[in-house]
């Protein structure tokens, strides 16, 4: 091999246990999270639909906080960084909301 | 890494978007990562848009739900639709299966934030046993999947009935028996767009892990690598809990 590089010394730190704790933490809180989603699912009925796909969406913003805050560390990034990922976000959540309508109108033209 | 001894402060009458310092304070790497990951996000948003404006404009089931069968004239309810477990043919567990699905993709995301860790202390060791975890998580989700899509062509034993008296089974993107040709066509999109972002996760996990072995990111002196990844894979995992949400619960 060309490649002669040596490796150079490497200094392995010990495992941060507060860091570790936090994370566990964390995942503990997705899986009651998943849990509660099943909870609602099976015990609210079908008949408060708003009721439900409300709570699963609130449920699901806790959930996605969850990840890209502590699992991909925005929440410690730079304010600069942070936002310049979430102002696109609303953008489509106003997309989703401006879509949904379309579709209800869509099926309200059809029952003519 | 928000780490303030690197953060430089601009000479006096400069700003930081004058050059010379990395105002967003991540390295050219990671911040492509992430914004890659907003357009990506951009186009699974409008997957899951479009899914919305389709099945609300489509007619939903009214009846009692305990009462429901699958027909071509309104929205399934998707619990009736994904209620099959492998080797428990015939009971009836609604999204259990896909549960276990997400919980696998949430603890290979564990597994892999345990594997950024493990960089930053430049333990080797460490990532290799976590990227190996998370790996086989990817592939064990894929296979769920594989199974998943297996079940949803080939349909259930009593398939459904047309109005014409035809019977059909299973899905493709013409027909199926669980509702109108588009719930079908968005099932294959919408969970075969995802998978696809699994599978090169995996691969790109694969990757850092092979890089790892071979030393690679010992002698570039930093784990950064496991980071980017990291990333990309917590998005996937992020998309599912999105995906999950608006296709199998509402």
């Amino acid at each position: 091999m060309a490649y002669t590089e040596e490796t150079p010394q490497i200094k392995v730190l010990p495992p941060d246990t507060a860091k570790i704790k936090k994370l566990w933490r964390v995942a503990g809180i997705l899986a009651l999270v998943t849990i509660a989603e099943f909870a609602v699912a099976f015990n609210i009925p079908h008949e408060y639909k708003d009721l439900r796909i409300w709570t699963f969406i609130l449920m699901t913003i806790v959930k996605a906080g969850y990840i890209v805050g502590e699992f991909m560390h925005l929440r410690y990034e730079v304010k600069v960084l942070f936002w310049s990922i979430l102002i696109p976000m609303i953008f489509v959540v106003w997309m989703l909301v401006a879509f949904v309508y379309e579709g209800i109108s869509i099926f309200e033209l059809r029952q003519w | 890494m928000a780490n303030p001894a690197q953060v430089t402060v601009p000479a006096p009458g400069r700003s930081v978007w004058d050059g010379g310092v990395s105002p967003m304070n991540a390295s050219y790497g990671k911040l492509m990562m992430w914004f890659f990951l907003l357009s990506d996000a951009f186009t699974f948003s409008a997957l899951l848009i479009t899914y919305g404006l389709v099945r609300s404009a489509h007619p939903a089931y009214e009846g009692d739900v305990d009462k429901f069968v699958f027909s071509q004239e309104y929205w399934p309810i998707p619990e009736k639709v994904f209620d099959a477990v492998p080797f428990f043919h015939g009971w009836e567990a609604p999204l259990v299966f896909v549960g276990l699905m997400t919980f696998i993709l949430i603890m290979s995301s564990v597994t892999m934030v345990l594997a950024v860790e493990a960089g930053h202390r430049m333990d080797r060791k460490a990532v290799e046993k976590w990227m190996l975890w998370t790996i086989l998580g990817g592939i064990t989700f894929l296979s769920c999947q594989a199974w998943e899509w297996t079940h949803f062509i080939i349909g259930t034993d009593a398939g459904s009935t047309l109005p014409d008296g035809t019977k059909i089974f299973g899905a493709n993107l013409r027909i199926n028996q669980y509702g109108p040709p588009d719930f079908a066509a968005f099932f294959f999109f919408i969970t075969g767009f995802h998978g696809f972002h699994v599978f090169s996760g995996v691969l790109l996990n694969f990757l850092v892990y092979y890089n790892t072995v071979t030393g690679v990111y010992d002698r570039r002196g930093h784990y950064e690598m496991v980071e980017k990844v990291g990333l990309y894979w917590h998005f996937v995992d992020l998309v599912w809990v999105f995906v999950f949400t608006f296709f199998y619960l509402v």
